[in-house]
């Protein structure tokens, strides 16, 4: 039987990354997609950070279909019936290629374009079934009635992989390792985007919401700003929503976002023209699989490599990084005639001197820090709170502003042992 | 706007058979808090009152994996449609 250099499942960001990298060496390499084309079955909120891969990427990402640079970022805390916003924009945002909106049925179709185009064969609508193997090493994919052979498969198949489970990388899925985003794409005009979040023509702004949108739940809400559409979600703990007494249900959480005051003025008049949903992993370093095996790498979500925190999700990165260095080390393994997990292993080496498991590592605490009701609740709901009564100006008189502020400090419990002891900890995270 | 008026926005490919298998004994004999029928962002579960057992509409199917993952007793036996069918994001 004739093998080809690699078999790559799911052709996501990760998956199309490592064919780039290595059809770059001339290598022999099928991507097998199941939906109708990349990008088809693919969901994120929409901020793809490019600093962390501009080393490695190479002309990758030469051309690509961008919405908008972001140059303005929002954070609010919302209370029940009130919040408090921060909005920063500085010029280094505008000067460099800092983060950039995307939309994936746009972003993964065009990059699956040009690697066509590179000659590597890109077959979508097929559903790769099960893998192959010969003895203890895997040797293929079957996809249907087709047997495809290669000397590495590569799982870029996303948070679920059935490939990493089939192969006995994966650990078992638990509701505590995961979060489900919810998002909607709503249409509006260009120029209305530009006004309503104070932008230039392709600049955007990407707005994060915390507290009540998940009601007080791990989790937060997010807005990003596309050429003529804005994508509007949230992401919440899928343990916290089985804990969660009395139950509520998912979808009405991104109802009752939507129908807040300060997501309503900003979406006014546009229309749906998506809806759609996706879990993500969220348990960081500790979830990560094992990421090698013989005859087979996994690399993106496929490997757990998503940052959760809380209010900002960040796996583009990482699954591009993972695809490209994957790729690296298929071309390590032929150099070497050998594609066992024993030369594979460069694979996670490397990850560690990168970005990828090294940010991974450094966060390693941060959900187990994040994940009370201090960050989802309390703050959101007091801090709004004390600037309401700070802003309120009743019919008596309002005496001094510092001592109010103590004494609504005091009393809100912002300054109790237990928050000071909190922000104490934060720095270890 | 409702959540159902919502997915026929979104574009489907439907195939015959369900990609999602419900084991309804684990359902009636373990499951008391029935999460499925909360998690899921298309609100596709529903719970048949006449004969106790929770169906799905398989064809509105996000594919996220929530219930896959929320469904703890191990009831739910999903797996992704096959090539070409389930839904197609258009924007993503
Ligand atoms: C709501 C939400 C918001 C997010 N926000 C951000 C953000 O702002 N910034 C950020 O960086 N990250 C964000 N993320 C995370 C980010 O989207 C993911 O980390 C990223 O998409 C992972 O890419 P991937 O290529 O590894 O996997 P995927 O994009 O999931 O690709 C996997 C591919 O494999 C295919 N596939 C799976 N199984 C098979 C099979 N058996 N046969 C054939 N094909 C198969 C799938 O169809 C799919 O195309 C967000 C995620 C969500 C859900
Ligand atoms: S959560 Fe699982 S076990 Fe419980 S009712 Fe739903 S499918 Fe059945
Ligand atoms: S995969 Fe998601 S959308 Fe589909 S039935 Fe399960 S929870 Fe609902």
């Amino acid at each position: 039987m004739d093998k080809i250099d690699a078999v790559i499942v799911g052709g996501g960001l990760s998956g199309l990354s490592c064919a780039y990298k290595l059809a770059e060496k001339d290598m022999q390499v099928i991507v097998v997609e199941r939906g109708d084309f990349p990008g088809s079955k693919n969901v994120t909120g929409g901020r793809l950070y490019l600093e962390p891969i501009k080393s490695i990427v190479g002309d990758m990402l030469d051309g690509a279909p961008f919405e908008r640079k972001v140059v303005r970022e929002r954070w609010s805390l919302l209370g029940d019936d009130n919040s408090i916003s921060i909005d920063f924009t500085g010029e280094k945002f505008k000067q460099t290629n800092h983060s950039y909106t995307i939309l994936r049925a746009y972003f993964d179709r065009w990059l699956s374009e040009k690697l066509i185009e590179k000659g590597v064969y890109v077959i979508p609508k097929y559903r790769v079934d099960d893998l192959l193997w010969e003895g203890d090493t895997i040797v293929g994919v079957r996809a249907g009635e087709e047997e495809i052979y290669a000397n590495v498969v590569i799982a870029s198949d996303g948070v679920l992989s059935f490939m990493a489970e089939k192969a006995g990388l994966k650990q078992k899925m638990k509701p505590k390792n995961y979060a489900v985003g919810i998002k909607e794409v709503i249409e509006l005009s260009e120029e209305k985007i530009n006004d309503r979040f104070n932008v230039d023509v392709n600049e955007g702004c990407a707005h994060l919401f915390i507290g009540d949108v998940t009601k007080g739940m791990f989790g937060g809400g997010f807005l990003y700003t596309n050429k003529e559409t804005v994508s509007l979600g949230i992401v919440v703990g899928i343990k916290a929503l089985t804990e969660k007494t009395p139950t509520i249900e998912t979808h009405a959480l991104m109802d009752d976002f939507k129908d807040r005051y300060e997501i309503g003025r900003l979406i006014d008049g546009g229309s749906l023209v998506e809806y759609s949903a996706h879990i993500i992993p969220e348990a960081g370093y500790n979830g990560i699989s094992k990421l090698y095996g013989n005859g087979i790498i996994v690399t993106g979500d496929a490997a757990g490599f998503a940052l959760n925190m809380g209010v900002t999700v960040r796996g583009m990165e990482f699954a591009i990084a993972s695809g490209i260095i994957a790729a690296e080390s298929v071309i390590k393994a032929k150099e070497a005639e050998d594609y066992s997990e024993k030369t594979l292993a460069c694979y996670e080496s490397k990850l560690r001197e990168t970005f990828v498991l090294k940010d991974l590592y450094t966060c390693k605490d941060i959900s187990a820090f994040l994940d009370n009701d201090s960050f989802f609740s309390f703050y959101p709901n007091s801090f709004p709170d004390l600037v309401e009564k700070i802003m309120w100006f009743g019919e008596e008189p309002k005496g001094r502003i510092g001592k109010y502020l103590w004494n609504e400090m005091k009393a809100s419990g912002l300054l109790s042992f237990k928050r000071l002891k909190e922000l104490y900890t934060f720095k270890n995270v | 706007m409702r959540v159902d008026e919502k997915l026929t926005i979104d574009a489907f490919k439907t195939d015959i058979e369900s990609h999602i298998k419900i084991n309804h004994d684990i359902c009636r004999d373990k499951c008391k808090i029935k999460y499925c029928l909360f998690i899921c962002p298309g609100h596709l579960y529903t719970l048949n009152e006449e004969n106790n057992e929770v169906v799905v509409e398989f064809a509105g199917c996000l594919e996220c994996g929530t219930c896959k993952i929320a469904c703890i007793e191990g009831a739910i036996e999903w797996i992704y449609p096959r090539g070409e069918y389930g839904v197609q994001y258009r924007y993503g």
